[in-house]
């Protein structure tokens, strides 16, 4: 009787324990795929604001190359032709554009056109000297405003007074509309440009070179100077102290907040040493500093796992100990510390509060092309971008963020693949 | 002059390493006795004689040319009385006139001629630049061919001279700790020299005041930390109680319930959330998070600001969700099998195994684990500069804006720094406060994960 | 009593603070084989790694007492370390060939320390070591391929190969056969007796049928004791000490 209680009881404790086991395995799958959908939410996010920063608006523009206008003649050189008056051209094509428009009127349409038209017309004049004191239609980039509207990014059921345009400019943008003299095209600035404070004409090729420069540098300091450390540490060194005190340090290093390697690269490298501010040599070293305690740790790694049977082979045909770590053991470490390198890049990629510090945060409107020019980086660019309160920045640094994922990817999808191909299995 | 220069070294590599090597063979067949070392020990020998001074001016002139250049042209420049002029502009609109003679139009003559001036040197710089390189790399190559002789050994001196070079590179890392330190506390005591520590580490006034006028002095300003340590504190509780939860519970999912194909594809998405650069995550909260904690703020009736700790905090314990897991994981697999054996063995089901044997046996590997996820969440930096705010608040109220540490040192380095002024240098002071925290926590937790790695081995 | 390639007196091993060998004292023959025997454990290894210095690699390891080589000392700090390697050659028991080709991996020893002016030298070295170690009409039409992917067994002849394409006098093989199938070790003692006519050779052998087999001379260690030497046939038939007989008929091992 009492054995039939106890039985009973088990049996209900069971099922009761049971559950609780499922709902303990459930809250760690519920957790799991949390984390994964915020993963999702997040790529998305960046998608769908960003996508759209592909594509341009470009306005029908009719064009009046007068001579007279120009100041220039059939026969003048390619120099004069340089010095042409293009922006007499472009206003009167503007005063042109719709007919009957009034002095206040041709303000509001002059809003319409980016900054870049005047370019633009220049540029298509160069390119066929022929169409002198001809009448030309050519497309010309819109300005951001009416790129963002049309875009669908920027509303029209806000109040005039909240609007960057006004109604009679609305009126203008849907009449171009109406009239095809609008449409969207693939976003060449973008990829072509450095930071402009105009959004339609700004682009990430400034930044990406600062950023392909700085990574050169990150490169040239941190892969040697990591080898040498780790074969020096994994190899030769004796073990006493100052060993275990240089490793210690390393991996104390590892963990240090990146923004104070940014005020050691203030401190340090721009007061003391005077480098150049904003420049990807700075930038570089700095990011190179931070990442050597990460390209160490998976240098020493590699060459840890080369068997030391191979160094002994080495050693007993009579080589000295430097010959057979540098002919036999280091050869054999180095797909390994290459990936392990790829990976502190990536690190260093993205890494923007140090690059802020040392001044990489200046506005930069051309294409730097050296280690030693002012530079911009493209994670800074994004932060650049993400303050600054036009919308049509807004679009801009999410395509950014694309732009340097994608490289993020690349970088690994290397890594991975000389891992698969060259790394060895003992 | 970068592709030439690199042409010069190259032709410098080049030409002394075949000399190096012919020059031995031919010394050692003069006296008739074979030479000590491989030819190619001599060769390398007459290499670095010839590369590394010349590398050292290299760089030297490399770094400092441009420097010394403008310095000249600043100096000598005829500045009209009375004009106002900012140095930096000026240099780039005489570099720009430099560069591209047709921006001349329009410029002052003074500009003109300083850009002539420029010019000039810069011609100057390289020519010398040039010839000393070339001059560097010849008496180097001159002095390493005396000693070519076939009774020096080169292999020991060249092996003695490697020996060197890595010792250098292995002491990069304590040169670096060594500048973060001595920058930091450099420019600290500065800082402390104009405000007073006790008022900088328990005052709550943060008013970091910049002089406008003459006469003014910064130290006007007050400078305690307390709101920004106290945000920074937010932040990190906010952060650490989203990532807690879902790590922890991601990894032990991961570590006792997945299958290995799950496991596989698991892993690496969670390592693409740990590789995303911070400013991506800033983005993120900024756009996505930072709007709808303030439209739930609302709709619960509580007056959100656009930027709150809330949102900072929720994005940044998304970043440390891979850190957490994959340590905790780390550690949950380290538990002896044995013991998972011994549970389950008495008939204990696995989420009781989980949570009366391996989490307490696991336990301070992951206190540790959280601990550097803590150092890390305070280090932080851009998720809390676009979505946190600057306002110094003292506040426990997570839909406020809060101020970090890691914020106000880029706040007080963007834009003009003065050395002189403790608005700048508070940066420094502040930085010293998260080296030595952060530093704190990971020594501790290296030493509680170490202890525990030692008890199962 | 003559002709005394390698003379050992009361080596003393020690890692840190565990002594390994006592007081090892014995008179190696030029162009004989002598053989290590013991129980695993016993310190047979350690002396072999002793005579090329190669216990210098174990930084606990401190090695004392005093060890000739043709009349030379070599447990000294002035030593030449290099030069004696060349002189002395080392077999391992698990083939280490490195990852580079066949041609290269006994190309190596003959490079590094200048023994050739010239191409052709260098494959004339290469081919003739090939042959010596029996290898060459196996491989002679594929030196380019890698030695990592030769059989164990002709794996360890690259080893030989390479060991011997620096010329050395001495060979030291460290249980040459242990990870390999009885028809290569076969071979491979086939060799060491061949080998013998121009090289003084050290076999360490768990195996007692493999030290018969190949050896004139054999050595008996027990915890890090020499216990016994002497020619290879008394000590198999009639040994003096006790323990050897009981190693040898198998009591323990």
């Amino acid at each position: 009787m009492n054995n039939s209680v106890a039985k009973e009881k088990i049996v209900s404790l069971r099922k009761k324990r049971s559950l609780e086991d499922m709902r303990f395995k459930y809250y760690g799958f519920t957790a799991m795929c949390l984390s994964l959908a915020v993963l999702v939410f997040l790529l998305y996010t960046i998608f769908s604001k960003g996508y759209t920063a592909f594509q341009k608006t470009i306005v029908l523009l009719e064009v009046d190359y007068n001579q007279e206008v120009l100041k220039l003649t059939p026969d003048s050189s390619d120099e004069e032709m340089e010095k042409g008056k293009f922006f007499r051209v472009k206003k009167q094509a503007i005063e042109n554009f719709f007919p009957d428009l009034s002095k206040s009127d041709i303000k509001l349409v002059k809003k319409l056109f980016s900054i870049n038209v005047d370019n633009e017309i220049k540029d298509y004049f160069l390119d066929n000297p022929e169409v002198i004191n001809t009448k030309q239609q050519i497309w010309v980039t819109a300005h951001s405003d009416v790129d963002q509207l049309l875009k669908g990014n920027s509303r029209r059921d806000v109040p005039e007074d909240r609007r960057k345009l006004n109604d009679i400019q609305l009126s203008y943008v849907d009449q171009l509309v109406e009239e095809n003299r609008v449409k969207q095209v693939f976003n060449n600035f973008f990829f072509t440009k450095a930071d402009s404070r105009h959004p339609e004409i700004a682009g990430v090729a400034g930044s990406f070179m600062g950023s392909l420069f700085t990574l050169f540098t990150v490169f040239i300091l941190s892969f040697p100077i990591a080898i040498g450390a780790s074969v020096y540490l994994e190899e030769f060194a004796p073990k006493n102290r100052i060993t275990e005190l240089i490793e210690v340090n390393i991996s104390n290093l590892a963990a240090v907040p990146s923004i104070v390697f940014g005020l050691l690269g203030l401190g340090v490298l721009l007061n003391v040493f005077g480098l150049p501010r904003s420049t990807p040599l700075v930038g570089g070293s700095v990011l190179a500093l931070m990442t050597l305690p990460t390209i160490i740790i998976a240098c020493r790694a590699s060459l840890k796992a080369v068997p030391p049977s191979i160094k002994e082979g080495a050693l007993a045909v009579g080589a000295t100990k430097t010959q057979a770590v540098f002919h036999h053991v280091v050869p054999l470490a180095l797909p390994g510390t290459l990936t392990g390198t790829i990976i502190g890049l990536a690190q260093a990629l993205g890494e923007t509060a140090p690059l802020i510090m040392i001044g990489m945060i200046a506005f930069i409107p051309n294409i730097p092309t050296g280690l030693t020019e002012p530079s911009a980086a493209l994670p800074v660019q994004i932060y650049l971008w993400v303050e600054s309160a036009e919308r049509g920045f807004q679009e801009k640094s999410a395509a950014a963020i694309m732009v340097i994922l994608i490289f993020l990817f690349m970088m690994n999808a290397i890594a991975v693949f000389l891992r698969n191909r060259f790394e060895r299995k003992w | 002059m970068f592709f030439w220069s690199l042409v010069l070294i190259a032709v410098g590599i080049f030409s002394s390493f075949i000399y190096g090597r012919s020059r031995i063979k031919l010394n050692s067949k003069k006296q008739g006795t074979k030479s000590k070392s491989l030819p190619t020990y001599y060769a390398q020998y007459v290499l670095m004689w010839c590369l590394f001074p010349a590398l050292i001016v290299y760089f030297s002139w490399a770094i400092f040319q441009e420097q010394i250049i403008q310095n000249i042209v600043i100096s000598n420049f005829e500045f009209i009385e009375g004009a106002v002029y900012n140095e930096g502009l000026l240099l780039a609109e005489i570099r720009n006139v430099a560069n591209n003679p047709s921006f001349a139009d329009g410029k002052s003559i003074e500009i003109i001629n300083a850009a002539s001036h420029y010019s000039s040197l810069r011609q100057i710089s390289q020519i010398s630049f040039y010839t000393s390189i070339i001059i560097i790399m010849l008496l180097g190559a001159l002095y390493a061919s005396q000693k070519l002789k076939p009774e020096f050994h080169a292999q020991h001196t060249i092996e003695r001279y490697i020996q060197y070079i890595l010792i250098f590179c292995s002491s990069v890392a304590i040169f670096t700790t060594i500048g973060i330190v001595f920058s930091l506390i450099f420019e600290s005591l500065r800082f402390f020299a104009e405000v007073s520590i006790f008022e900088f580490l328990f005052s709550t006034e943060w008013y970091p005041f910049i002089p406008i006028r003459e006469g003014q002095t910064a130290a006007e300003g007050s400078f305690g930390a307390v709101p920004i340590f106290a945000g920074t504190f937010l932040v990190m509780v906010v952060a650490m109680c989203v990532a807690v939860p879902l790590g922890l519970l991601t990894a032990i999912y991961l570590a006792e319930y997945a299958s290995q194909r799950v496991r596989k594809t698991v892993k690496p998405l969670l390592e693409i959330l740990a590789g995303i650069p911070t400013i991506v995550y800033g983005f993120f909260a900024f756009v996505s998070v930072a709007p709808f904690v303030k439209a739930f703020g609302q709709s619960i009736g509580i007056d959100a600001s656009p930027t709150s700790a809330l949102a900072a905090g929720m994005v940044m314990g998304v970043m440390i969700i891979p850190f957490i897991s994959s340590l905790s994981d780390d550690v949950i697999n380290s538990v002896p099998q044995s013991l998972r054996e011994a549970s389950l063995g008495i008939g204990a089901n696995k989420a009781e195994t989980i949570k009366k044997v391996i989490l307490p046996a696991a336990l301070p590997g992951i206190v540790g684990a959280f601990l550097l996820a803590i150092s890390r969440a305070i280090g932080e930096t851009m998720i809390v500069v676009v979505a946190a705010g600057t306002a110094p608040n003292l506040t426990g109220n997570p839909f406020e804006n809060v101020t970090t540490v890691t914020v106000q040192i880029v706040v007080a380095l963007i834009g003009d720094q003065e050395f002189d002024n403790p608005r700048t240098l508070s940066a420094f002071a502040l930085g010293l406060v998260l080296f030595v925290i952060t530093l704190f926590l990971n020594i501790i937790a290296l030493q509680i994960v170490k202890r525990y790695r030692e008890r199962y081995e | 009593m003559s002709n005394s390639k390698i003379l050992a007196n009361s080596v003393d091993v020690y890692y840190g603070s565990k002594q390994a060998l006592f007081g090892i004292s014995m008179d190696i023959k030029e162009k004989e084989v002598t053989a290590l025997i013991g129980p695993s454990g016993c310190g047979k290894s350690t002396f072999l790694r002793c005579i090329n210095r190669m216990n210098d690699l174990i930084e606990i390891c401190k090695v004392s007492g005093s060890i000739k080589v043709d009349n030379e000392e070599i447990i000294s700090d002035k030593t030449d370390v290099v030069s004696l390697r060349s002189k002395i050659g080392m077999v391992f028991q698990k083939p280490n060939p490195f990852p580079k080709s066949i041609f290269d991996n006994v190309a190596y020893g003959p490079t590094i320390h200048g023994l050739v002016d010239s191409k052709n030298d260098l494959e004339e070295i290469v081919h003739s070591s090939l042959k010596k170690a029996g290898l060459f009409d196996e491989v002679k039409d594929r030196l380019n391929e890698p030695g990592t992917s030769l059989s164990g067994g002709q794996q360890q002849r690259l080893c030989i190969a390479r060991a011997i394409a620096v010329n050395p006098e001495i060979i030291l093989m460290d249980e040459p056969c242990s990870a390999l199938d009885p028809i290569a070790t076969a071979i491979i003692e086939e060799l060491i007796d061949e080998l013998r006519l121009n090289y003084t050779i050290i076999i360490v052998t768990h195996s007692m049928q493999q030290a018969a087999r190949v050896s004139q001379k054999t050595c008996f260690f027990h915890l890090g004791e020499l216990i016994e030497t002497g020619e290879t046939n008394k000590i198999f038939t009639n040994p003096d000490n006790t323990k050897t007989q009981d190693y040898i008929t198998g009591r323990f091992g």
